[in-house]
């Protein structure tokens, strides 16, 4: 059988938070209809869709704005990060 | 889209910089191969920000090689798969465009030559931007980068794109596909239709680099859609030595509205008889839409 973490444990680089890297901070609004296509976009792996709504993981998004971009409805805005 | 598994094979917390399109690429390969699926890296973008030490990014085995072998580390583990017998577990390869195009042509061949039995795929940024931009095989014409920076003598990279798919189909390999991680469902069916032949298999996907390239990291998937519809970058699959399934672009766009988006192209517009070069990127967009029909 394959066994995973011969030499490393598999996705331990969840130690590493990358959302302090964030500058700008993207918020799902009312209008996210859950297509998914933000999930499927994402580089950080950060987004999830639970209940038909894009959910952001802000301990790991980097805030590049890509899912703001090609959300085809507009739903997700990028405001200032002031955490 | 929303029957398909979302299955989620890349860790967060990798180190890639914000925007990246190899770490959109690699979460639409990883998808359609699932779990029971073994990796090799050759050293670069994706094995450098997936593998810091004691951090790794993969949930699946993940195997780093050398630059030059790739190619070849992927036929040892598919040799030792046999020997124990384990039939059905997917081999991969993912590799830059420097490991695949310039130093591990070598063994990429050879592993095509001896017809190992392993999905080779090149994620295709365009330069070695791992280390700090420098050209490499797949560089564009007139593209600036460290190593062809443009000047008032120079106007970037002189030399033309390598056609790496159209190798690959002389080794008479089973499957070759050029995709882009601007229109994931392609790149994904592409990976799943290779993973299913005997034999191997080469896809390149052009995963644009915001850093490397000079544009605004929420635009990763724009430029790589533009470079599709200009007719810089075809989109196909190839079927007896001709291309088919050709990813068709609606309306043509001209070349300047993919080149004003990078700055590693921004020397083109300063100076007027760089007009020239521009043109001569204009041909081989139409040459491209011609010869491919986009």
């Amino acid at each position: 059988m394959l066994r995973v973490g011969s030499v490393c444990e598999a996705g331990k680089s969840r130690l590493n938070k990358t959302g302090d890297w964030r500058t700008l901070r993207p918020q799902v609004t009312d209008k996210c209809n859950g297509c998914g296509i933000c999930e499927l976009f994402c580089p950080d792996s950060c987004i999830v869709l639970e209940n038909k709504k894009a959910v952001i993981d802000y301990d790991y998004c980097k805030g590049c704005g890509i899912c703001a971009n090609e959300c085809p409805k507009q739903a997700i805005e990028m405001e200032e990060e002031r955490n | 889209m929303a029957s398909q598994e979302r299955i989620n094979l890349l860790a967060p917390g990798h180190r890639a910089c914000p925007g990246c399109g190899a770490a959109v690429a690699l979460r639409q390969i990883l998808r359609p191969l699932g779990r029971n699926t073994i990796a090799v890296s050759a050293t670069g973008c994706v094995e450098t920000f997936t593998s810091p030490y004691d951090q790794s990014s993969w949930e699946v085995p993940w195997m780093h090689s050398l630059f030059e072998n790739s190619g070849a580390v992927a036929s040892g583990v598919r040799a030792a798969l046999d020997v124990q017998g384990e039939k059905d577990v997917n081999l991969v390869v993912i590799s830059g465009d420097g490991g695949t195009f310039d130093i591990g042509m070598g063994a990429l061949s050879g592993m095509l030559e001896r017809k190992d039995n392993v999905t080779y795929i090149c994620y295709d940024n365009e330069a070695y931007m791992n280390t700090g931009v420098q050209r490499s095989g797949s560089t564009p014409h007139a593209a600036a980068t460290t190593t062809t920076p443009s000047g008032k003598k120079s106007y970037g990279k002189i030399e033309y794109k390598k056609d790496v798919p159209g190798i690959v189909w002389a080794h008479d390999a089973e499957y070759v596909a050029t995709a882009s991680i601007a229109y994931p469902q392609d790149l994904m069916r592409k990976v799943k239709k290779a993973n299913e032949i005997y034999g191997p298999k080469y896809i390149q996907v052009h995963t644009p680099c915001c850093i490397g390239w000079g544009f605004d990291a929420s635009k990763t998937i724009q430029v790589g859609k533009l470079a599709v519809e200009t007719g810089l970058v075809p989109i196909y699959e190839m079927e007896k030595g001709q291309p088919v399934k050709v990813k068709k672009a609606a309306e043509k766009k001209p070349i300047e509205e993919y080149l004003k988006v990078q700055s590693r192209f921004k020397h083109l517009f300063k100076e007027q008889e760089r007009d020239e070069v521009i043109k001569e990127l204009q041909a081989i967009c139409n040459a491209n839409i011609e010869h491919f029909g986009i």
